[in-house]
């Protein structure tokens, strides 16, 4: 903490945010206990140190559900500093804005292997009564969100969703859960992401994953559409803050799914859209269906190379690009679903598994708690 | 004063005799030549081609003397002679290295005041603005894939190229209703549309030609104002029929036989004007075709007087809504002028779903030069603000934008989709894919090449089945070249393209300029 005071570490070196984005290739681990069974952070933390070389140290992260039982009704805010400048400001508006029940740092293990970091603190809040009155409370958490990360130059929201949070910095993913002391955690789901940023220097607020209310994403790949679809996002008052192609998938699954309904298959078909020759042979029914959703929705359509695993409170979905141009494994042992960018990632924490498999491009597989996982075909 | 006459008549008649000249008393400037046909007479066979092939009556055959011989001031170097030539023996160059140097008056400028001191006229002329305005396209380069994400090939992956043009829902139904039956939107399977000309503009042979072409490639033709000839009504499917201020051709079945109805407000080569084909152009078939009387001059008014306002374009938009029972989409064209952004947004939220800009470079059959390259601005920032305009207001998905005037090539079209572009319109590119050679003289009715003309001895020289081949040819040309440039970016769907931004950099401009354009720098 005593360093972060540094503004000029490239570490938290900003491009424009009209243009900057931030491309990486990583790895990606996730696991969903159907019965919402907890288990502590050390499993993730092994199954992504097994993929290792998947990352160049200057990027990583986990999700956790589940973590905060004592205030499961509460909004859980992780905020990310990078400088102590906006700290007083940002709580000052904060309190302005929310019922704040609770905050507090971060607790931190300050390890060698993470040398410079910024200064953390989590929120548990919720909107006042008054601003209940003319917003639902997402949207209003939502406005939030996008209001600090645009307008504090110096914080971040890198989570905001209930009863989890998010962890992620610059330094190997393992070193990182350490920092975080992700052990004395306990979730339901777990994500993990090891990242290759290849063009610019890591950042904090640019790791693996990003989140927006219950979602959150870790991405394998680089979004090519990302001029487009952070247009798209932007006339729907989605500000992309973070520079990183994947904070998009967090967006545009809020706004599909929360704000306009859209089932999951529906969701996965805009973002992953089965091909037109695909379409035309469908029956007279499904094809109008198909092809309405990629009239309206193709800004959203997610276009280059990708594997994803979005959570969230009720569940785990892994999803390839059209052409499955990364690697995405999903296996089943007992009630957990887990899905890797390697099987060895898995066969790490659980060698023994009863299904294994790879998904199809563009077909997404979905993992509920409560249910037992699906694969959704697009026919 | 009296012999001084006599001396210039005899002159005269003794040029025109030899055919040398066309010289008029005071008029010699005027006449001046602007280009010189050499031909080598040792070559040539006097096979009298070029002489039958000129349109221009530029060229002659003196039998006497055995020799074919140019009135060079009369050649408009449309190449009909060159092209034509079995034996190679035309070449046609500048008639001189111009006048004493000097920058400030070029060429153009002289020779305009020789023009208009020798006819006290308006100077016209046909196809787009040739000055040397900077061209934004050929200051933009594209991005590619390299390591990170792969490019794709489109021999070997589906490279998806279909698009919407129209207006569509904000969001789809949640209950698995169709959401989009109210939208009427038309469907193209390569974004690029042929332009409006109109059959008057443009020959008969030409337009069935676009119309088949169009068919072929799975996109759309546009009429222009000049109606569609009852011949043509087979390829309404692809027709997006024009209603302009001369309402010509205009009938309930001429809209709703169309794939779209297009209200033509303006043109990026002559914005803020009307038009006019001379009576002596309005032949059976364009008289049968416009629905007026042959031999009558056919007067486009500068404004549609039906619309002096935004409300008043409403309710012309929804009364063409009315007469086609909301089956297709309707458009209103505009030509880029200083406050696009604003007259597009108001033009959506008038009810127009879609929204054509046609920037400054576009096309025309008949302008006054002086307007043609002197009013509107460049498409690639006309289309930029609009663009961005609808996304600030959050009406984007309310219209499409169809980009039009400036399209050269497929790295254009590639450029104009990244900027914002649904689909693009292209004119002068289709006529030179036919033929033309851009010698500017389509106002003149006489094309040498067949293409804007419906005289009956040179409407055979472009056959129908030729601009249909070639027209086709062009557009799989480019659709392969958007395909690849697409995969090179590692997209394999046009939508992602639309609005890409990040796939654009600007070379050469000032941070004013790339401001206006919203894309970044090369190098950034």
């Amino acid at each position: 903490m005593i360093n972060m005071m540094n503004t000029e570490r490239k570490q938290y070196v900003r491009r424009d945010p009209r243009y900057g984005k931030d491309i990486s290739s990583c790895g990606i681990v996730g696991f969903i206990n159907h019965d919402g069974k907890l288990t502590d952070g050390s499993y993730i933390r092994r199954a992504i140190a097994n993929m290792h070389d998947r990352g160049n140290g200057l990027g990583g992260g986990f999700a956790a559900y589940g973590i905060y039982p004592e205030y499961a009704e509460l909004y859980a805010l992780h905020i990310m500093y990078d400088s102590k400048d906006d700290v007083q400001d940002v709580e000052k508006y904060l309190k302005e804005h929310l019922k704040i029940y609770h905050s507090e740092d971060i607790p931190i293990f300050e390890t060698p292997k993470v040398p410079d970091y910024p200064y953390f603190r989590r929120y548990f809040v919720e909107p006042t009564e008054k601003h209940r009155k003319f917003q639902a409370d997402d949207d209003y958490m939502v406005s939030i969100v996008m209001h600090i990360n645009v307008h504090f130059e110096h914080a971040y929201i890198i989570s905001s969703g209930k009863n989890m949070g998010v962890f992620k910095g610059v330094g190997f993913p393992e070193d990182l859960a350490e920092f975080f002391r992700l052990d004395e955690y306990e979730g339901y789901i777990w994500t993990a992401h090891n990242r290759f940023p290849t063009n610019t220097p890591g950042w904090w607020g640019g790791a693996h994953p990003f989140a927006l209310l219950d979602w959150s994403i870790v991405h394998n790949g680089e979004i090519s559409s990302y001029g487009t679809n952070r247009r798209y996002l932007e006339m729907f008052g989605y500000n992309c803050t973070l520079q990183t192609d994947t904070e998009v998938v967090a967006y545009l699954m809020d706004l599909l799914v929360r704000k306009h309904n859209l089932d999951f298959q529906a969701a996965s078909a805009v973002l992953a859209p089965p091909f037109w020759k695909d379409i035309d042979s469908m029956s007279e029914e499904r094809k109008n269906y198909y092809t309405q959703l990629r009239m309206i929705y193709g800004g959203a359509a997610l276009n280059g190379p990708f594997a994803f695993l979005m959570a969230y409170s009720q569940g785990l979905i892994g999803l390839n690009d059209r052409i499955k141009l990364r690697p995405l494994v999903v296996a089943v042992n007992g009630q957990t679903t887990y899905m890797s960018s390697e099987e060895a990632a898995i066969r790490e924490i659980s060698p023994e598994l009863e299904q294994i498999w790879a998904p199809r491009a563009g077909w997404p597989v979905i993992a509920k708690l409560n249910e037992s996982p699906v694969i959704m075909s697009v026919e | 004063m009296e012999s001084n006459s006599v001396a210039q008549q005899e002159h005269t008649e003794i040029v025109d005799q030899l055919g040398i000249r066309s010289l008029r008393p005071g008029r010699y400037f005027g006449s001046l030549p602007q280009y010189y046909v050499d031909r080598d007479h040792d070559k040539c066979i006097r096979c009298l081609v070029c002489v039958r092939q000129c349109s221009w009556d530029a060229t002659f055959y003196d039998a006497n003397r055995n020799i074919v011989y140019n009135k060079y001031e009369n050649c408009v170097n449309c190449k009909r002679c060159v092209a034509m030539c079995p034996t190679q023996c035309i070449r046609i160059r500048e008639w001189t290295d111009g006048f004493r140097d000097n920058d400030n008056w070029s060429d153009k400028n002289i020779r305009g005041i020789y023009k208009q001191a020798d006819t006290g006229g308006v100077l016209l002329t046909g196809c787009g603005n040739d000055k040397e305005y900077s061209t934004y396209f050929d200051k933009i380069v594209l991005d590619a894939s390299q390591v990170t994400n792969p490019s794709i090939d489109p021999l070997r992956e589906p490279m998806e190229l279909r698009s919407f043009i129209g207006r569509k829902p904000e969001k789809a139904d949640s209950s698995r209703e169709l959401s989009t039956k109210d939208y009427p939107n038309i469907v193209a399977e390569v974004p690029i549309i042929f332009a409006p000309m109109s059959f008057g503009s443009i020959s008969y042979n030409f337009q069935e030609g676009l119309a088949r072409a169009a068919t072929n490639m799975g996109t759309y033709f546009n009429t222009g104002e000049g109606g569609l000839h009852p011949n043509f009504y087979k390829y309404g499917k692809r027709a997006i029929v024009q209603v302009a201020s001369g309402r010509f051709g205009v009938s309930a079945t001429y809209l709703k036989q169309a794939a779209a109805v297009e209200i033509k407000i303006g043109q990026g080569a002559k914005p803020g004007i009307g038009g006019h084909l001379p009576g002596e152009k309005v032949t059976a078939e364009i008289s049968r075709t416009r629905m007026i009387p042959e031999g009558s001059d056919a007067i486009s008014p500068a404004p549609q007087h039906d619309i002096y306002s935004i409300e008043d374009l409403r309710l012309l938009i929804y009364a063409i809504k009315e007469a086609v029972e909301y089956s297709v989409p309707v458009s209103v064209k505009i030509a880029a002028v200083h406050n696009v952004a604003a007259i597009a947004s108001g033009i959506i939220r008038a009810g127009a779903d879609i929204v054509v800009i046609d920037g400054f470079r576009g096309g025309t059959g008949a302008a006054p030069t002086i307007i043609r390259d002197n009013v509107g601005i460049p498409i690639e920032v006309a289309l930029a603000q609009v663009d961005q305009r609808l996304r600030d207001e959050g009406i984007r998905h309310c219209g499409s934008i169809i980009a039009a005037g400036g399209i050269r090539s497929s790295a254009d079209v590639v450029k104009a989709i990244a900027l914002g572009a649904d689909a693009v319109y292209i004119g002068t590119a289709a006529l030179l894919a036919v033929g033309c050679t851009l010698c500017q003289q389509c106002h003149r009715g006489r094309c040498a090449w067949g293409i804007t003309t419906n005289r009956p001895e040179l409407l055979p020289r472009l056959p129908a089945d030729f601009a249909e081949e070639r027209l086709t040819n062009l557009l799989r040309g480019w659709s392969h070249e958007i395909q690849e440039m697409l995969g090179l970016m590692g997209l394999n769907s046009i939508e992602s393209l639309r609005g890409n931004r990040l796939k654009l950099r600007g070379v050469g401009l000032t941070k004013y300029e790339l401001d206006t354009l919203g894309i970044e720098q090369a190098g950034r």
